[in-house]
């Protein structure tokens, strides 16, 4: 016997599904763009930082009017940091929302789960930091605005090797971690490439709390510094507990770095180490500052690496749709009309002129688009110092 | 032999933390038998507890850390979990208290989902730091062997909970009927022991541990964010079966255990496999011994 | 003649199956019908987990261990030894390609299911939530050790496995692990199964040899959960972070929302718990703080799962249908 009791859940659900509906009503004047990323599960963090940083520029965009009259919709899915959530929730955007283009993700892993289905819809995909090579060999329509893991990895080994005279380097890399693997294994064949040697490789989980096991290994083998290719929700309590142990090595690391948490949860314990960023905060340039400031007013916060990237990534997109609407303002138009053969059309312009993207002017450097779909910019190396950064030097590629 | 002391202190210290953790599970598991998934997640409630409270007196910007605003502050954060912990009892727990167990697992599984998904909403999903309410210090125990002055609370702390919750539970009139309602639910509730506010109690002190843990792992790693509590909790609770699941001596030595061969597995083993290694050894245990270290057997009856 | 008659019903099954994919990929949105895909997938690990925890009484949390084995080991076939076997004709598609991919559906399940034998063992020693823990540690160290080999890609993903899963392959995979797995349950060993999960110590002094149908249970559950992690792994990007003990826990979710035992709860249940947070989406960033809620309510509402033991049959409308009496005139 069922009872009413068994099926009041069931009512309900068919209820939610009946708000759902609403949701997808028509919105025919905005151009659609979808964006995915972690808003839950273990890298949550990362893909709020890249929401805010997309959120913000596309705030301003239509602030300003948006492009050629029409205001920029910007439609997020969340796929709980899983790769095969990344792909349902892309068909998704494109198949259910019909955007004309995607933002996402960070992680290489979920990009590289995603893309195809871009790609063979003929829907341009950029995305603002998975760094691994392969995403973007995926195809045509796949683009991003990061470094890649082999020109990281080459200009920290370069600057190890060459500025800063050293040649022993320990390696404490996230083995959870696409992008952490990736670097950390581009660094060392550059590195060991050089002359250095690596004294030990150790690994780490990403969210694990306590460093103290591994440090107490790398300290045995005495390098000159530790290069931690991770994330700035780690290596500031690495830092910590390093110094803790009495390992006081220089560390080095990458753009996952950056953070405002960073120093705050490290404190004194960073100082003497570098970092690779795309900017530096207090650059007078008009436009990082413009950028900081308008993010710290917004979320209370300064923007990580990685809202900086999103905030790129939306900017590199909304370049090539403002030059869509200049040269060809009848292609333009059928971005913001329904998904039929015209606007297949105009994505495939739209595609050509994000991939002829040539010195944008992004927060991060200047961008351009190489052959193969990847962003060309400097790097810049910060020193820390009495819990602040200080600009050292800049890698021209 | 330095560095195997170090890794020894250190494995000390960081097993505590499970073993705090360890001590909450094991008791709900004693009185219901009922894996409780969401202790972790109270654990991380705990830590943010704490975080909240520390900042709203001003700790490290108004007032200057002192040991008795840290006690105010465990305290405070212990309260709030108790509170919680009995809230969900209530509203989650206690309505499939009839149900199988499995039927109870589930609904704590949701409770530990809801409490993650609501803490991402809630304090959003960046990791926080947490206010030195304790000037870090660091001690050298021997040349060579370092600990801060934070790893040597949290093993006292630790130690003093476990042998108060002892004395708790053997010589006060609650701990009886806590046992009693252990042993056997119905029959303690025919010799007129109030088993729903035994049971509530039981959640209350569960929680409250956690949240001593959760500010625990605040003080020593000042890096607190809503997941932080899946990991620990899982492997809390291997420690817990590891020592034998309902014992709470043993939840201590399972704790230690599990600490110490996770320093010493990466320290001459290999640090890729540190996750795995602690579950090869608990495995190994189980196999020797299948109801853990001081679990006592019981033989199934017909 | 049954053989005859089981051919025939073989041969349409696989009719209807692929006719229900062609018309698939042509009406339904590629949205839809990823979602309807994965949820096939989501149904063979349900139905797999159930014939564990529903019908034999183990408790087993670390099924997604075992999805992650037949995903992995499916992968490398396909990789590594299918283009030494075939060279360039394996990337032709057509039949060849098929017959490749049906044989690195099997060995994912059978390595899955060596797998299953040796987390199967244990339970000769321990019961209940100790038993429950060993298979949770299984799953936790096959993610560790999956995650340090580099053949396959470790944290940066297993990159280029072919994508060959189609909803034909996944509802043909669906339908034979129920198929097999109901024909089990009403065998006699289906039997001696359910008398293991009402009382052990009974069954054993019945003379059931419980230790043997422990494992035999643990190594068929693995190995159909081996084929589905096989059907997963040549459908979206692999990576370790897809087989987290979530998602072991999600599957247990399903079965017990289901009913526990029910094999057709499990078909209901997975495919609720696949819809629902995709149905859920418009509430964005609350999504996931609904479907725990949910989840409570609907134990609490429902203890003993939705179909709670039984089944549902088409049967009874058939019949009642045709013996509805014609009504005179």
């Amino acid at each position: 016997m069922i009872r009413i009791r068994s099926v009041l859940p069931l009512f309900a659900i068919t209820l939610l599904c009946l708000a759902a509906l609403p949701g997808c009503a028509k919105r025919e004047a905005e151009i659609k763009v979808g964006e995915y990323g972690s808003l839950t599960g273990s890298t949550a963090t990362f893909g709020t930082s890249t929401k805010n940083g997309i959120e913000l520029y596309v705030d301003n965009l239509n602030a300003q009017g948006g492009i050629g009259g029409k205001k920029v919709h910007v439609l997020v899915e969340d796929d709980q940091s899983k790769p095969e959530e990344a792909a349902t929730a892309v068909n998704k955007l494109i198949a259910q929302d019909g955007v004309v283009a995607v933002l996402g993700e960070v992680a290489s892993s979920r990009s590289l789960a995603a893309a195809p289905i871009c790609q063979s819809a003929g829907v341009p995909m950029i995305s603002p930091s998975s760094t691994n090579p392969r995403v973007t060999e995926i195809g045509d329509h796949i683009f991003r605005v990061c470094y890649i893991d082999p020109f990281q990895g080459m200009v920290i080994a370069k600057f190890a090797k060459n500025t800063l005279h050293f040649s022993k380097a320990a390696v404490f890399r996230d083995n959870k971690n696409d992008y952490s693997v990736g670097l950390a294994n581009f660094f060392s064949d550059s590195f060991r490439g050089m002359g250095g040697t690596i004294v030990t490789d150790e690994s780490y989980s990403e969210g694990d709390q306590d460093f103290k096991a591994q440090l107490t290994v790398i300290k045995s083998k005495k390098p000159e510094f530790i290069f931690i290719p991770g994330y700035y929700t780690e290596v500031g309590l690495i830092a910590r507990q390093a110094r803790e142990l009495g390992l006081n090595v220089p560390m080095l690391g990458g753009d996952g770095w950056v953070s405002d948490r960073l120093l705050e949860i490290a404190q004194d314990a960073l100082n003497g180490s570098y970092l690779v960023n795309h900017y530096w905060e207090q650059d007078p340039n008009p436009l990082v500052q413009g950028f900081v400031q308008s993010y710290r007013k917004r979320y209370n916060a300064t923007p990580d690496g990685l809202a900086a990237l999103g905030y790129d990534a939306a900017g590199v997109l909304a370049n090539a749709m403002q030059r869509l609407s200049t040269e060809d303002p009848k292609a333009f138009a059928t971005l913001s009309g329904p998904p039929n053969t015209e606007q297949k059309a105009a994505r495939a312009k739209l595609r050509d002129l994000i991939a002829a993207t040539r010195d944008y002017p992004g927060v991060t450097g200047k961008i351009s688009l190489d052959d193969h779909r990847n962003a060309v910019k400097p790097a810049v190396f910060l020193g820390i110092e009495n819990r602040g950064y200080k600009f050292v030097a800049t890698v021209e590629p | 032999m330095q560095e195997f002391f170090q890794q020894l202190a250190n494995g000390v210290a960081w097993g505590s933390i499970y073993a705090l953790i360890a001590l909450g599970y094991t008791m709900v598991y004693g009185i219901l038998r009922l894996i409780n998934f969401a202790h972790g997640d109270i654990y991380m409630v705990g830590a943010f507890a704490a975080y909240f409270l520390a900042r709203a007196m001003g700790v490290g910007t108004v007032v200057e850390a002192s040991p008795l605003l840290a006690a105010a502050v465990l305290l405070g954060s212990m309260a709030i979990c108790a509170a919680l912990g009995v809230l969900i009892e209530l509203f989650a727990y206690r309505p499939v208290r009839r149900s199988s167990r499995i039927t109870a697992l589930i609904t704590a599984i949701g409770v530990s989902l809801f409490l993650e998904n609501a803490g991402i909403r809630l304090f959003g999903a960046d990791p926080k730091f947490f206010p030195q309410v304790i000037a870090p210090r660091t001690i050298a125990l021997a040349e060579g062997v370092m600990v801060t002055n934070h790893q040597i609370m949290v093993v006292l702390v630790s130690v003093l909970l476990m042998v108060a919750l002892t004395l708790f539970i053997q010589r006060t009139r609650t701990g009886k009927a806590m046992r009693a309602v252990a042993f056997n639910r119905d029959a303690a509730s025919l010799m007129g022991i109030p088993v729903d506010r035994i049971i509530t109690i039981t959640f209350a002190i569960g929680s409250a541990l956690a949240a001593a843990a959760g500010f625990l792992v605040g003080l020593t790693n000042p890096k607190i964010e809503p997941l932080m509590g899946i990991m620990p909790g899982v492997k809390a609770f291997v420690a817990a079966v590891l020592g034998g699941i309902g014992s709470i001596p043993g939840a201590m030595i399972g704790g230690l255990v599990m600490g110490i061969s996770e320093y010493l597995v990466v320290g001459y083993i290999s640090s890729t496999y540190r996750d795995a290694i602690a579950f090869v050894i608990l495995i190994i245990v189980l196999l020797i011994k299948p109801t853990g270290l001081l679990g006592r057997n019981v033989t199934e009856k017909v | 003649m049954s053989g005859a008659r089981g051919f025939i019903g073989m041969v349409a099954a696989i009719a209807l199956v692929w006719a229900i994919d062609w018309a698939g990929s042509r009406i339904l949105n590629p949205y839809i019908y990823r979602v309807l895909v994965l949820c096939c997938i989501n149904v063979i690990l349900a139905l797999s987990l159930n014939l564990v925890n529903g019908i034999t009484g183990q408790f087993s949390i670390g099924h997604a261990g075992f999805m992650a084995v037949g995903a992995y080991a499916s992968a490398a076939y396909t990789v590594y030894a299918v283009p030494l076997m075939l060279g360039a004709e394996a990337s032709k598609g057509g039949w060849v390609a098929a017959a490749a991919f049906l044989l690195a559906i099997l060995v994912g399940g059978l390595v899955s299911a060596v797998a299953g034998f040796l987390v199967g063992l244990p339970s000769m020693r321990l019961r209940g939530d100790y038993l429950a823990i060993v298979t949770l540690g299984f799953g936790e160290i096959i993610r560790v050790a999956i995650l340090n080999i580099d053949a396959v890609g470790g944290a940066r993903g297993f990159a280029g496995v072919p994508q060959r899963t189609t909803l034909a392959w996944v509802l043909g995979g669906a339908w034979v692990t129920f198929v097999l797995i109901r024909n089990l349950m009403r065998s006699y060993h289906g039997r001696a199964l359910l008398a293991i999960r009402e009382d052990e110590i009974a069954a054993e002094a019945l003379g059931v040899p419980t230790t043997r149908y422990k494992v035999t249970a643990f190594v068929i559950g693995a190995f159909f959960a081996g084929m589905a992690g096989a059907l997963f792994s040549h459908y979206t990007y692999l990576h370790t972070n897809s087989f987290t003990f979530m998602k072991s826990i999600e599957v247990i979710i399903m079965v017990v929302l289901g009913g526990m035992g029910s094999l057709t709860g499990s078909i209901l249940g997975a495919t609720l718990l696949t819809a629902l947070p995709e149905l859920l989406r418009f509430a964005s960033s609350e999504r996931l703080i609904i479907y725990s809620l949910l989840l409570i309510l609907l134990m609490i509402a429902r203890p003993q799962g939705i179909l709670g033991r039984r089944e549902v049959s088409f049967r009874p409308w058939f019949s009642r249908r045709r013996s509805r009496p014609t009504p005179a005139t």
